[in-house]
Protein backbone atom coordinates (compact mmCIF):
# COMPACT_ATOMS: atom_id res chain seq x y z
CA UNK A 1 0.00 0.00 0.00
CA UNK A 2 1.63 3.76 -0.82
CA UNK A 3 -0.35 6.69 -0.15
CA UNK A 4 0.18 9.55 -2.30
CA UNK A 5 1.80 11.93 -0.62
CA UNK A 6 2.14 14.69 -3.35
CA UNK A 7 -0.34 16.85 -1.42
CA UNK A 8 2.44 17.35 0.77
CA UNK A 9 4.63 18.86 -1.73
CA UNK A 10 5.80 22.45 -2.15
CA UNK A 11 5.52 22.26 -6.08
CA UNK A 12 3.42 19.99 -8.22
CA UNK A 13 5.92 16.88 -9.86
CA UNK A 14 7.09 17.34 -13.02
CA UNK A 15 5.21 14.38 -15.53
CA UNK A 16 7.83 12.28 -16.24
CA UNK A 17 8.96 11.70 -19.87
CA UNK A 18 9.32 8.10 -19.83
CA UNK A 19 7.49 5.76 -21.85
CA UNK A 20 5.57 3.91 -18.93
CA UNK A 21 2.41 2.86 -20.21
CA UNK A 22 1.56 0.61 -16.71
CA UNK A 23 0.05 3.54 -14.75
CA UNK A 24 2.77 4.62 -13.23
CA UNK A 25 2.89 7.75 -15.21
CA UNK A 26 4.30 9.94 -12.72
CA UNK A 27 4.61 8.13 -9.82
CA UNK A 28 4.37 10.44 -7.08
CA UNK A 29 7.66 10.36 -4.79
CA UNK A 30 6.62 9.20 -1.37
CA UNK A 31 8.01 8.08 2.10
CA UNK A 32 8.61 4.44 2.59
CA UNK A 33 5.50 2.63 4.61
CA UNK A 34 5.50 -0.32 6.59
CA UNK A 35 3.59 -2.79 4.75
CA UNK A 36 0.43 -2.60 7.43
CA UNK A 37 -2.67 -1.55 7.30
CA UNK A 38 -2.81 -1.13 10.73
CA UNK A 39 -0.19 1.84 10.92
CA UNK A 40 -0.96 2.64 14.68
CA UNK A 41 -0.39 -1.13 15.85
CA UNK A 42 2.98 -0.33 13.92
CA UNK A 43 3.99 2.22 15.07
CA UNK A 44 3.13 1.13 18.98
CA UNK A 45 4.77 -2.55 18.34
CA UNK A 46 7.71 -0.36 16.56
CA UNK A 47 8.30 1.81 19.95
CA UNK A 48 7.90 -1.31 22.11
CA UNK A 49 10.66 -3.47 20.24
CA UNK A 50 13.12 -0.43 20.89
CA UNK A 51 11.86 0.81 24.24
CA UNK A 52 15.01 -1.04 26.82
CA UNK A 53 14.09 -2.39 29.84
CA UNK A 54 10.98 -4.18 29.71
CA UNK A 55 11.86 -7.46 30.76
CA UNK A 56 12.29 -7.10 34.42
CA UNK A 57 12.66 -8.20 38.00
CA UNK A 58 12.22 -5.62 41.02
CA UNK A 59 11.15 -6.13 43.99
CA UNK A 60 10.75 -4.44 47.93
CA UNK A 61 9.38 -5.17 51.18
CA UNK A 62 8.95 -3.96 54.42
CA UNK A 63 10.42 -5.87 57.51
CA UNK A 64 11.22 -5.63 60.88
CA UNK A 65 14.58 -3.32 60.44
CA UNK A 66 13.01 -1.50 57.31
CA UNK A 67 13.13 -1.50 53.53
CA UNK A 68 14.74 -4.32 51.34
CA UNK A 69 14.75 -3.88 48.00
CA UNK A 70 16.11 -5.50 44.87
CA UNK A 71 16.28 -5.45 41.06
CA UNK A 72 18.17 -7.59 38.22
CA UNK A 73 19.97 -5.30 35.65
CA UNK A 74 19.20 -6.91 32.34
CA UNK A 75 18.07 -4.75 29.46
CA UNK A 76 16.33 -5.85 26.74
CA UNK A 77 15.08 -4.56 23.41
CA UNK A 78 12.60 -7.01 22.16
CA UNK A 79 15.07 -10.39 22.19
CA UNK A 80 18.03 -8.48 22.41
CA UNK A 81 20.07 -8.14 25.49
CA UNK A 82 20.93 -4.77 25.30
CA UNK A 83 22.61 -4.70 28.52
CA UNK A 84 23.62 -6.85 31.50
CA UNK A 85 24.41 -4.08 34.18
CA UNK A 86 21.66 -1.26 34.16
CA UNK A 87 20.98 0.28 37.87
CA UNK A 88 17.39 -0.33 37.79
CA UNK A 89 17.50 0.91 41.70
CA UNK A 90 17.59 4.25 41.61
CA UNK A 91 18.77 6.46 44.37
CA UNK A 92 16.42 9.84 44.64
CA UNK A 93 17.67 11.14 47.80
CA UNK A 94 19.85 9.25 50.84
CA UNK A 95 16.45 8.16 52.47
CA UNK A 96 14.73 6.76 49.46
CA UNK A 97 15.11 4.69 46.69
CA UNK A 98 12.78 3.93 43.34
CA UNK A 99 13.20 1.15 40.95
CA UNK A 100 12.76 0.90 37.28
CA UNK A 101 10.25 -1.40 35.08
CA UNK A 102 9.08 -0.45 31.81
CA UNK A 103 10.47 1.82 29.68
CA UNK A 104 13.72 2.87 31.15
CA UNK A 105 13.83 6.57 29.30
CA UNK A 106 10.69 7.08 31.24
CA UNK A 107 11.45 5.56 34.77
CA UNK A 108 14.80 7.59 35.00
CA UNK A 109 13.58 10.76 34.00
CA UNK A 110 10.84 10.74 36.42
CA UNK A 111 12.71 9.30 38.85
CA UNK A 112 15.25 12.06 38.98
CA UNK A 113 12.18 14.77 38.34
CA UNK A 114 11.14 13.27 41.32
CA UNK A 115 14.18 13.75 42.83
CA UNK A 116 14.13 17.56 42.14
CA UNK A 117 10.55 17.69 44.01
CA UNK A 118 11.74 16.20 46.89
CA UNK A 119 14.87 18.45 47.49
CA UNK A 120 12.84 21.51 46.56
CA UNK A 121 10.15 20.05 49.18
CA UNK A 122 13.82 19.65 51.88
CA UNK A 123 14.44 23.20 51.13
CA UNK A 124 11.27 24.45 51.61
CA UNK A 125 9.85 22.70 54.74
CA UNK A 126 13.15 21.71 56.58
CA UNK A 127 12.49 18.45 56.83
CA UNK A 128 12.33 15.74 54.41
CA UNK A 129 9.99 14.30 52.15
CA UNK A 130 7.51 11.48 53.56
CA UNK A 131 7.25 8.25 51.31
CA UNK A 132 3.88 8.93 50.88
CA UNK A 133 4.24 12.38 49.44
CA UNK A 134 6.66 11.36 47.09
CA UNK A 135 4.73 8.72 46.01
CA UNK A 136 1.75 10.73 45.37
CA UNK A 137 3.96 13.57 43.75
CA UNK A 138 5.01 10.86 41.03
CA UNK A 139 1.80 8.96 40.72
CA UNK A 140 -0.06 12.46 40.02
CA UNK A 141 2.25 13.50 37.31
CA UNK A 142 2.04 9.84 35.80
CA UNK A 143 -2.16 10.25 36.18
CA UNK A 144 -1.37 13.41 34.08
CA UNK A 145 0.12 12.26 31.08
CA UNK A 146 -1.53 9.15 31.37
CA UNK A 147 -2.76 7.28 27.95
CA UNK A 148 -0.18 9.07 26.53
CA UNK A 149 2.46 6.28 26.21
CA UNK A 150 4.68 6.12 29.20
CA UNK A 151 5.44 2.91 30.55
CA UNK A 152 6.59 3.27 33.89
CA UNK A 153 6.05 0.52 36.83
CA UNK A 154 8.17 1.48 39.96
CA UNK A 155 7.73 1.27 43.70
CA UNK A 156 8.96 3.95 46.17
CA UNK A 157 10.52 2.52 49.04
CA UNK A 158 12.20 5.08 51.78
CA UNK A 159 12.46 5.93 55.43
CA UNK A 160 10.35 9.03 56.31
CA UNK A 161 9.52 9.73 60.21
CA UNK A 162 6.67 7.23 60.05
CA UNK A 163 9.26 4.55 59.86
CA UNK A 164 9.40 2.67 56.65
CA UNK A 165 7.82 3.38 53.73
CA UNK A 166 6.70 1.27 50.85
CA UNK A 167 4.53 2.43 47.75
CA UNK A 168 3.63 0.72 44.30
CA UNK A 169 3.01 3.53 41.92
CA UNK A 170 2.35 2.97 38.02
CA UNK A 171 1.97 4.69 34.85
CA UNK A 172 -1.55 4.16 34.76
CA UNK A 173 -1.80 5.88 37.66
CA UNK A 174 -2.45 3.40 39.83
CA UNK A 175 -0.76 3.93 43.58
CA UNK A 176 -0.53 1.07 45.90
CA UNK A 177 0.54 1.34 49.67
CA UNK A 178 2.02 -1.96 51.10
CA UNK A 179 4.49 -4.32 52.42
CA UNK A 180 5.27 -6.36 49.54
CA UNK A 181 5.24 -5.96 46.42
CA UNK A 182 7.37 -6.81 42.68
CA UNK A 183 7.27 -5.77 39.79
CA UNK A 184 8.50 -6.10 35.80
CA UNK A 185 8.01 -9.92 34.17
CA UNK A 186 10.05 -11.93 36.36
CA UNK A 187 7.43 -10.54 39.24
CA UNK A 188 5.81 -13.81 39.45
CA UNK A 189 8.34 -16.42 39.94
CA UNK A 190 9.93 -13.55 42.54
CA UNK A 191 6.15 -13.71 44.03
CA UNK A 192 6.71 -17.22 44.50
CA UNK A 193 10.12 -17.16 46.25
CA UNK A 194 9.21 -13.68 48.47
CA UNK A 195 5.26 -14.88 49.89
CA UNK A 196 6.78 -18.02 50.98
CA UNK A 197 9.72 -16.74 52.53
CA UNK A 198 8.86 -13.94 53.93
CA UNK A 199 8.38 -13.05 57.78
CA UNK A 200 7.93 -10.08 59.40
CA UNK A 201 10.39 -10.88 62.44
CA UNK A 202 14.07 -11.19 59.60
CA UNK A 203 17.23 -9.72 60.25
CA UNK A 204 18.72 -7.73 57.65
CA UNK A 205 21.00 -10.42 56.41
CA UNK A 206 18.04 -12.74 56.25
CA UNK A 207 15.94 -10.65 54.57
CA UNK A 208 18.78 -9.57 52.15
CA UNK A 209 19.29 -13.34 51.17
CA UNK A 210 15.20 -13.67 50.45
CA UNK A 211 15.58 -11.02 47.99
CA UNK A 212 18.48 -12.10 46.48
CA UNK A 213 16.92 -15.72 46.40
CA UNK A 214 13.91 -14.62 44.64
CA UNK A 215 15.43 -12.27 41.86
CA UNK A 216 17.87 -14.67 41.23
CA UNK A 217 15.15 -17.60 40.92
CA UNK A 218 12.91 -14.75 38.45
CA UNK A 219 15.81 -14.68 36.62
CA UNK A 220 16.33 -17.93 36.04
CA UNK A 221 13.05 -18.75 34.48
CA UNK A 222 12.50 -15.70 32.98
CA UNK A 223 14.29 -14.88 30.03
CA UNK A 224 13.97 -11.02 29.91
CA UNK A 225 15.97 -10.95 33.66
CA UNK A 226 19.38 -11.15 34.14
CA UNK A 227 22.36 -10.00 34.79
CA UNK A 228 23.03 -9.43 38.66
CA UNK A 229 21.13 -9.10 41.43
CA UNK A 230 21.40 -5.98 43.26
CA UNK A 231 20.27 -5.62 46.63
CA UNK A 232 19.83 -2.46 48.61
CA UNK A 233 18.62 -1.73 52.28
CA UNK A 234 16.82 0.96 53.52
CA UNK A 235 17.07 1.73 57.45
CA UNK A 236 16.63 4.88 59.68
CA UNK A 237 19.88 6.05 58.54
CA UNK A 238 19.71 5.84 54.68
CA UNK A 239 19.96 3.38 52.51
CA UNK A 240 22.85 0.95 51.76
CA UNK A 241 23.50 -1.48 49.01
CA UNK A 242 24.41 -4.70 50.41
CA UNK A 243 25.07 -6.81 47.33
CA UNK A 244 25.42 -7.13 43.91
CA UNK A 245 26.01 -10.89 42.62
CA UNK A 246 26.40 -12.01 38.95
CA UNK A 247 23.02 -14.36 38.78
CA UNK A 248 25.23 -17.06 36.65
CA UNK A 249 27.73 -17.54 40.00
CA UNK A 250 24.75 -17.17 42.03
CA UNK A 251 23.42 -20.49 40.29
CA UNK A 252 26.11 -22.50 41.15
CA UNK A 253 26.43 -20.77 44.64
CA UNK A 254 22.77 -22.55 45.05
CA UNK A 255 23.33 -25.09 43.49
CA UNK A 256 26.74 -26.78 43.65
CA UNK A 257 28.05 -29.23 41.08
CA UNK A 258 28.70 -32.50 42.66
CA UNK A 259 30.99 -34.83 40.72
CA UNK A 260 27.89 -37.71 39.86
CA UNK A 261 29.10 -41.00 39.86
CA UNK A 262 29.26 -42.48 36.53
CA UNK A 263 26.71 -45.69 36.39
CA UNK A 264 27.51 -46.96 33.49
CA UNK A 265 31.19 -47.32 31.48
CA UNK A 266 31.26 -47.40 28.20
CA UNK A 267 33.03 -50.52 26.64
CA UNK A 268 35.09 -51.25 24.37
CA UNK A 269 32.95 -52.77 21.30
CA UNK A 270 34.25 -56.46 21.00
CA UNK A 271 36.47 -57.11 18.16
CA UNK A 272 36.50 -59.84 15.77
CA UNK B 1 -12.46 -9.27 39.43
CA UNK B 2 -14.67 -6.51 40.94
CA UNK B 3 -17.08 -6.88 42.91
CA UNK B 4 -18.98 -4.05 44.75
CA UNK B 5 -22.75 -3.74 45.90
CA UNK B 6 -24.55 -2.41 48.58
CA UNK B 7 -27.84 -2.31 50.07
CA UNK B 8 -30.26 -0.09 52.15
CA UNK B 9 -31.99 -1.45 55.68
CA UNK B 10 -34.16 -0.01 58.51
CA UNK B 11 -32.22 3.19 59.47
CA UNK B 12 -28.88 2.39 58.01
CA UNK B 13 -27.39 1.36 54.75
CA UNK B 14 -24.35 -0.86 53.61
CA UNK B 15 -22.13 -1.15 51.12
CA UNK B 16 -19.52 -3.81 50.37
CA UNK B 17 -16.20 -4.10 47.81
CA UNK B 18 -13.52 -6.65 47.16
CA UNK B 19 -10.37 -5.55 47.98
CA UNK B 20 -8.18 -7.02 45.49
CA UNK B 21 -5.61 -4.72 43.41
CA UNK B 22 -5.30 -6.66 40.49
CA UNK B 23 -3.07 -7.02 37.08
CA UNK B 24 -3.55 -9.14 34.47
CA UNK B 25 -3.08 -12.21 36.37
CA UNK B 26 -1.00 -10.65 39.61
CA UNK B 27 -2.95 -9.64 42.62
CA UNK B 28 -0.28 -6.70 43.82
CA UNK B 29 -2.59 -6.58 47.01
CA UNK B 30 -5.23 -8.06 49.10
CA UNK B 31 -6.36 -5.18 51.38
CA UNK B 32 -6.75 -2.54 49.21
CA UNK B 33 -9.93 0.12 50.90
CA UNK B 34 -12.22 0.84 47.68
CA UNK B 35 -14.71 2.49 49.90
CA UNK B 36 -14.02 5.86 50.81
CA UNK B 37 -15.63 8.69 53.82
CA UNK B 38 -17.11 11.17 51.99
CA UNK B 39 -17.80 12.89 54.93
CA UNK B 40 -18.84 11.98 58.27
CA UNK B 41 -22.07 10.46 56.97
CA UNK B 42 -21.38 9.41 53.43
CA UNK B 43 -20.20 6.02 52.19
CA UNK B 44 -18.89 5.83 48.74
CA UNK B 45 -17.90 2.66 47.31
CA UNK B 46 -15.87 2.67 43.54
CA UNK B 47 -14.79 0.15 40.92
CA UNK B 48 -12.79 1.11 37.79
CA UNK B 49 -9.45 1.59 37.05
CA UNK B 50 -7.29 2.00 40.01
CA UNK B 51 -5.90 5.74 38.82
CA UNK B 52 -9.05 7.23 37.67
CA UNK B 53 -10.74 5.24 41.06
CA UNK B 54 -8.41 6.89 43.35
CA UNK B 55 -8.30 10.35 41.58
CA UNK B 56 -12.17 10.92 41.20
CA UNK B 57 -13.00 9.82 44.86
CA UNK B 58 -10.52 12.24 46.84
CA UNK B 59 -11.69 14.67 43.66
CA UNK B 60 -15.45 14.39 45.17
CA UNK B 61 -14.12 13.96 48.43
CA UNK B 62 -12.06 17.31 48.54
CA UNK B 63 -14.88 19.01 46.75
CA UNK B 64 -17.90 17.95 49.51
CA UNK B 65 -15.98 18.89 51.98
CA UNK B 66 -14.53 22.60 50.37
CA UNK B 67 -18.76 22.98 50.54
CA UNK B 68 -19.25 22.42 53.83
CA UNK B 69 -16.62 24.62 54.91
CA UNK B 70 -17.99 27.11 52.64
CA UNK B 71 -21.27 27.15 53.36
CA UNK B 72 -21.33 25.67 56.91
CA UNK B 73 -23.91 23.04 56.65
CA UNK B 74 -22.80 19.54 54.78
CA UNK B 75 -24.39 18.30 51.59
CA UNK B 76 -27.45 15.90 51.54
CA UNK B 77 -26.68 12.51 49.84
CA UNK B 78 -29.03 13.25 47.29
CA UNK B 79 -26.79 16.59 46.37
CA UNK B 80 -23.43 14.63 46.73
CA UNK B 81 -24.63 12.39 44.44
CA UNK B 82 -25.85 14.92 41.55
CA UNK B 83 -22.41 16.61 42.36
CA UNK B 84 -20.61 13.31 41.50
CA UNK B 85 -22.89 12.52 38.45
CA UNK B 86 -22.50 16.03 37.07
CA UNK B 87 -18.94 15.76 37.09
CA UNK B 88 -19.02 12.61 35.46
CA UNK B 89 -20.91 13.89 33.00
CA UNK B 90 -18.48 16.92 32.05
CA UNK B 91 -15.71 14.44 32.49
CA UNK B 92 -17.29 11.81 29.73
CA UNK B 93 -17.20 13.98 26.46
CA UNK B 94 -13.82 14.86 27.36
CA UNK B 95 -11.80 12.30 29.22
CA UNK B 96 -13.88 9.86 30.81
CA UNK B 97 -13.42 8.65 34.35
CA UNK B 98 -13.93 4.50 34.14
CA UNK B 99 -15.55 4.91 37.42
CA UNK B 100 -18.57 3.52 39.20
CA UNK B 101 -20.22 4.23 42.18
CA UNK B 102 -22.21 3.36 44.82
CA UNK B 103 -23.04 6.00 47.13
CA UNK B 104 -24.36 5.17 50.59
CA UNK B 105 -25.35 7.92 53.00
CA UNK B 106 -27.82 9.19 55.93
CA UNK B 107 -29.86 12.40 56.41
CA UNK B 108 -31.36 13.82 59.24
CA UNK B 109 -34.54 14.26 57.95
CA UNK B 110 -34.77 11.33 55.00
CA UNK B 111 -32.93 8.37 56.44
CA UNK B 112 -30.62 6.09 54.70
CA UNK B 113 -30.01 6.36 50.85
CA UNK B 114 -28.36 4.82 48.87
CA UNK B 115 -27.28 5.91 45.06
CA UNK B 116 -26.01 3.81 41.99
CA UNK B 117 -23.91 6.33 39.15
CA UNK B 118 -22.03 4.55 36.52
CA UNK B 119 -19.00 5.81 34.00
CA UNK B 120 -21.09 7.03 32.01
CA UNK B 121 -23.47 9.32 34.53
CA UNK B 122 -26.05 7.72 35.16
CA UNK B 123 -27.59 8.04 38.60
CA UNK B 124 -29.94 5.93 40.15
CA UNK B 125 -31.93 5.90 43.47
CA UNK B 126 -31.86 2.27 44.55
CA UNK B 127 -32.61 0.09 47.74
CA UNK B 128 -29.79 -2.56 46.50
CA UNK B 129 -27.71 -2.55 43.69
CA UNK B 130 -24.33 -3.80 42.80
CA UNK B 131 -21.58 -3.22 40.11
CA UNK B 132 -18.61 -5.51 38.49
CA UNK B 133 -18.68 -9.64 37.97
CA UNK B 134 -20.12 -10.01 41.28
CA UNK B 135 -22.65 -8.44 40.47
CA UNK B 136 -24.19 -10.97 38.62
CA UNK B 137 -24.54 -13.26 41.83
CA UNK B 138 -25.28 -10.49 44.58
CA UNK B 139 -28.01 -9.00 42.26
CA UNK B 140 -30.23 -12.29 42.29
CA UNK B 141 -29.36 -12.64 45.65
CA UNK B 142 -30.70 -9.42 46.63
CA UNK B 143 -33.86 -9.47 44.76
CA UNK B 144 -34.05 -12.55 46.77
CA UNK B 145 -33.47 -12.35 49.67
CA UNK B 146 -34.14 -8.34 50.62
CA UNK B 147 -36.97 -6.67 52.04
CA UNK B 148 -37.27 -3.50 52.69
CA UNK B 149 -36.55 -2.27 56.19
CA UNK B 150 -34.31 -4.98 57.32
CA UNK B 151 -32.47 -5.13 60.25
CA UNK B 152 -28.75 -4.67 60.64
CA UNK B 153 -28.44 -8.55 61.26
CA UNK B 154 -30.60 -9.75 58.45
CA UNK B 155 -28.65 -7.26 56.55
CA UNK B 156 -24.83 -8.42 57.32
CA UNK B 157 -26.30 -12.30 56.90
CA UNK B 158 -27.64 -11.28 53.12
CA UNK B 159 -24.29 -9.62 52.75
CA UNK B 160 -22.24 -12.80 53.64
CA UNK B 161 -24.70 -14.92 51.66
CA UNK B 162 -23.47 -12.38 48.52
CA UNK B 163 -19.98 -12.71 49.38
CA UNK B 164 -20.37 -16.59 49.46
CA UNK B 165 -22.04 -17.28 46.37
CA UNK B 166 -19.38 -15.17 44.55
CA UNK B 167 -16.85 -17.02 46.08
CA UNK B 168 -18.45 -20.50 45.16
CA UNK B 169 -19.27 -19.53 41.54
CA UNK B 170 -16.62 -16.65 40.10
CA UNK B 171 -14.13 -18.19 38.32
CA UNK B 172 -12.06 -14.64 39.25
CA UNK B 173 -13.28 -14.33 42.84
CA UNK B 174 -11.58 -11.50 45.22
CA UNK B 175 -10.74 -13.36 48.54
CA UNK B 176 -11.59 -10.93 50.92
CA UNK B 177 -13.87 -8.00 51.30
CA UNK B 178 -14.69 -4.53 53.16
CA UNK B 179 -18.08 -4.26 55.00
CA UNK B 180 -18.92 -0.39 56.13
CA UNK B 181 -22.03 0.85 57.00
CA UNK B 182 -23.45 4.16 57.60
CA UNK B 183 -26.55 5.08 59.95
CA UNK B 184 -27.74 7.95 62.08
CA UNK B 185 -24.30 7.81 64.30
CA UNK B 186 -22.06 7.78 61.27
CA UNK B 187 -20.54 6.12 58.16
CA UNK B 188 -17.74 3.30 59.90
CA UNK B 189 -15.91 0.26 59.13
CA UNK B 190 -18.35 -2.73 60.38
CA UNK B 191 -16.23 -5.69 59.41
CA UNK B 192 -13.89 -7.31 56.87
CA UNK B 193 -14.40 -10.97 55.35
CA UNK B 194 -10.98 -12.45 54.92
CA UNK B 195 -10.15 -15.52 53.27
CA UNK B 196 -6.16 -14.74 52.63
CA UNK B 197 -4.17 -12.40 54.70
CA UNK B 198 -1.69 -10.18 52.89
CA UNK B 199 0.36 -9.57 55.68
CA UNK B 200 0.47 -12.21 58.07
CA UNK B 201 2.86 -9.66 60.13
CA UNK B 202 1.75 -6.45 62.56
CA UNK B 203 2.08 -3.71 59.49
CA UNK B 204 4.48 -1.22 60.44
CA UNK B 205 2.78 2.25 60.12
Amino acid sequence: MKLDTSGLESFPSLISHGSNVTGEISAPPSFELPNSNDFDGFLKEAIQMVKPAKGTTTLAFIFKEGVMVAADSRASMGGYISSQSVKKIIEINPYMLGTMAGGAADCQFWHRNLGIKCRLHELANKRRISVTGASKLLANILYSYRGMGLSVGTMIAGWDETGPGLYYVDSEGGRLKGTRFSVGSGSPYAYGVLDSGYKYDMSVEEASELARRAIYHATFRDGASGGVASVYYVGPTGWKKLSGDDVGELHYHYNPVTPSTVEQEMVEAAGP
Amino acid sequence: MECVFGLVGNDFAIVVADSSAVHSILVHKSNEDKIMFLDSHKLIAASGEPGDRVQFTEYVQKNVALYQFRNGIPLTTAAAANFTRGELATALRKNPYSVNILLAGYDKEIGPSLYYIDYIATLHKLEKGAFGYGSYFSLSMMDRHFHSGMSVEEAIDLVDKCINEIRLRLVVAPPNFVIKIVDKDGAREYAWRESVKDTPAPSAE
